[in-house]
């Protein structure tokens, strides 16, 4: 009978959870004048925005609130953010976090729950288009207001539905100790780090670096090009950037044209080749045996200084650091040199796919709510201490002042190459990847590197397979 | 009794009836039905037809692709999981010392995840690949054997418990009968002990035939359908499928009914053929 009575139960308690989301859905829309009960320590100074977000809503009914975290590695920050919060506010911050990889699963299973995250994430117009009928318009929220660059938000016609919050930018990583050994030996191909300024320079210095490499104590100039499929983002997605921000960015708007693109031409296929050559010729790995690393092996690899140079992003400190060897002033960054025309004045590839957009399905108490703690967040004392000090984040918004910036070597470092590009003495890569038709087109094309690396596949096959898959990528979403 | 049975039946059948409706009836309706939408989350719908359905053949080739790979794996796999088990259960019923320990043994590595074992494998493929300049990613074929192997190292264990027990029931009389009639012992096996362990072949060829068609977590581990989809299974394929477009969730449900009703119809069709094989003890 106790299994009997556990259905009956779980049937009844079913039942109850669906009494208890239509009552909540009927709470939002009632309006009461007492005030807000968020705690947010900018109250005010609130600007005054012509739609605002739910301002009149009443939000001393939500008990809690739920934010479908993104990144792994901020998981455990995040909770005792919440905790925080909790204590300041009364309202329960749930945090889940999906494993690596796996968000839009996650995402996916989590919305068609009774209980649905209220905050969660999009990767830009494209996770818009697949979560389009979720996202709320934002456009009037204090949070978008905040962000200093608003080119840099998810739009779609008048509305606002994602607000990036986190800026992250990725290059070449190199360790300038063992570069500076190399610049040290008999007849260098250069004498320091500012004549590197091109695709030509790198690959006289990269191969002279392989020649010498017993002397530099290195197994290769490069970590090895991790191309275990699920491992192979930075190739399909991350330096498949630049040929694609030089295709569609001539006019500054990379993102949407390349959104928008039903055809790809690659006319840059052949800078992607040279790159991608030069970091599996000059690798700590044989070619044949690339198919079995891990972004984990490399970044180990770079940790350990078997090798100078990584192609990887801001997100890559904690790995740097886990290694212990590399001392941090040495860790710097070059941009990715391909050999397209004018690269001298190119920096880094600078963007985000970070974007937060609150379920639209949910009562508009709860988006209210949902919006107050984002706002904590980014604005209170301990939100931002929390933000720059345990997250690590350099965020776009305008209420971080100067000395809230992260001080790990990476962030620190793409912080200089941004005021370079803000003055103009270099360009900064748009995220065109952004803008890429889908995962299958990414992992498709991860998977043709992978042959192509084995011989297996030629070059212009891996091209044309490419445009191919585009054109039908595009066609069918 | 009988009438005390009958009055009873209706309760006693209600708590397995309900998990059946809620856990699959449910859930396997549902999944029809979504086979004909176009949808992002369940609760959010849009009826397309047999849309779907002519995507998932049309788009491009990986459906059938992995039909065909996954068709090799089956038949290769099943002949080798079987042949292996029922010889080491021949040996293990022998009087030999330590059968008991040999049989614990041969039976663990199916108390092992297939995430865990597909990651393990890799690994010592990989590592004996390595000497030889090549990863298990490197061709399709070496994708294919390590996962046989794999099936092989987990699935036979358990196997060859059922066929033990299948030969221990055979009654001693009869192989002695037949030595008595002068059968050697090709003959006794063929003519006495195969005939008698037919519901444990039953069990063991249904068991190890739908498993390995409908194998996912191994295939995931070992090598995720590298190099280029080539070793990518049914099931892993309707995974890509479902969370890898924008706008596919429908596509793959429409593959999933289409595996559902492949491995239906060939486990049906195996359990009628060799049904019809058993003997009466």
């Amino acid at each position: 009978m106790s299994k009997f009575k556990k259905v009956l139960a779980g049937a009844l308690a079913g039942v109850m959870a669906v009494g208890a989301l239509a009552g909540c859905s009927d709470s939002g829309n009632k309006t009461s004048t007492s005030p807000s009960t968020t705690t947010s320590t900018s109250d005010e100074t609130k600007t005054d925005t012509a739609k605002g977000f739910y301002d009149d809503v009443d939000t001393k009914d939500v008990k809690s609130i739920y934010f479908l975290n993104f990144k792994p590695e901020s998981a455990d920050k995040y909770k005792a953010i919440a905790d925080k919060y909790k204590e300041e506010t009364g309202i329960e911050v749930r945090i889940e976090t999906a494993a690596s990889g796996e968000y839009e699963k996650k995402l996916t299973s989590e919305m068609a729950k009774t209980d649905p995250p209220t905050i969660f994430q999009i990767n830009g117009p494209v996770g818009y288009q697949n979560w389009k009928e979720y996202c709320a318009d934002v456009s009037g929220s204090k949070l978008y207001d905040l962000v200093a660059d608003k080119s840099l938000a998810v739009k779609d016609g008048d509305g606002v539905y994602g607000i990036p919050y986190v800026v992250e930018g990725y290059g070449i990583i190199y360790n300038n100790a063992i570069m500076t050994k190399y610049f040290a030996t008999e007849g260098a191909k250069a004498a320091s780090m500012d004549e590197i300024n091109s695709f030509a320079k790198l690959k006289e210095v990269v191969e002279d670096m392989t020649a010498k490499k017993e002397e530099l104590g290195i197994d290769g100039v490069f970590g090895s090009t991790s191309l275990k499929t699920g491992d192979d983002w930075r190739w399909q997605t991350h330096l498949m950037d630049l040929p694609l921000y030089y295709e569609f960015g001539a006019d500054g708007n990379a993102i949407v044209n390349c959104f928008d693109a039903k055809e790809l031409e690659f006319k840059y296929a052949e800078n992607y080749q040279n790159i991608f050559d030069l970091y599996t010729n000059n690798s700590v790995t044989e070619k044949n045996l690339l198919g079995g690393k891990t972004v984990s092996d490399s970044m180990a690899e770079f940790a350990d200084e078997k090798c100078a140079m990584i192609q990887n992003g801001s997100w890559a400190w904690g790995d740097i650091e886990k290694g212990g060897k590399v001392k941090a002033e040495d860790v710097k960054y070059l941009p990715i040199y391909t050999g397209a025309e004018g690269e001298e004045k190119q920096g880094l590839c600078i963007g985000t796919e970070n974007y937060f957009a609150i379920n639209s399905e949910v009562d508009e108490a709860t988006q209210k709510a949902s919006m107050d703690f984002l706002v904590w967040l980014f604005t209170s004392d301990y939100g931002k201490k929390a933000v720059v000090d345990d997250l690590g984040f350099v965020t776009p918004f305008t209420s971080f002042g100067e000395n809230e910036k992260p001080s790990n070597p990476l962030a620190v470092e793409l912080l200089a190459w941004s005021d370079k590009a803000a003055s103009g003495d270099v360009k900064s890569v748009d995220w065109a990847f952004l803008g890429i038709p889908s995962e299958k087109w990414k992992s498709d094309f991860g998977a043709a590197l992978l042959e192509y690396v084995q011989g297996q596949k030629d070059w212009t096959k891996v091209v044309d397979d490419a445009k191919t898959s585009w054109a039908t990528e595009r066609a069918a979403s | 009794m009988e009438k005390a049975i009958k009055k009873w039946f209706p309760l006693f059948a209600l708590p397995t009836l309900v998990a059946f409706v809620i856990a699959f009836l449910v859930p396997f309706i549902m999944g029809l039905y979504l086979s004909l939408c176009k949808f992002k989350t369940v609760k959010k719908t849009e009826f397309v037809g047999i849309d779907n359905y002519i995507k998932a053949f049309s788009q491009d080739n990986d459906f059938l692709n992995a039909l065909w790979f996954t068709t090799k794996f089956t038949i290769v796999s099943v002949v080798t999981i079987n042949l292996i088990a029922f010889i080491f259960a021949m040996l293990l019923t022998k009087a030999i010392k330590g059968t008991n320990v040999f049989r614990t043994i041969f039976f663990m590595p199916n108390l092992i995840g297939g995430i865990v074992l597909g990651y393990i494998w890799s690994m010592i493929i990989n590592g004996v690949l390595y000497y030889f300049g090549a990863t298990i990613t490197t061709d399709a074929n070496y994708g294919f054997w390590g996962l046989v192997i794999l099936m092989n190292w987990q699935q036979v264990g358990y196997m060859m418990i059922i066929y033990i027990s299948g030969i221990q029931n055979i009654s001693p009389d009869l192989i002695e009968a037949a030595e008595i009639d002068g059968a050697n012992a090709w003959e006794r096996l063929i003519h006495v002990t195969l005939p008698q362990i037919m519901p444990s072949i039953t069990i063991c060829l249904f068991l190890t035939l739908t498993n390995s068609f409908k194998l996912f977590d191994q295939n995931y581990a070992l090598t995720s359908g590298a190099p280029g989809n080539k070793t990518q299974m049914l099931a892993l394929d309707i995974y890509n499928t479902f969370y890898g477009r924008v706008g596919y969730q429908g596509v793959g449900q429409a593959k999933a009914v289409v595996f559902f009703v492949i491995v239906a119809a060939i486990a049906l069709t195996q359990l009628y053929l060799t049904r019809s094989k058993e003997v009466e003890n």
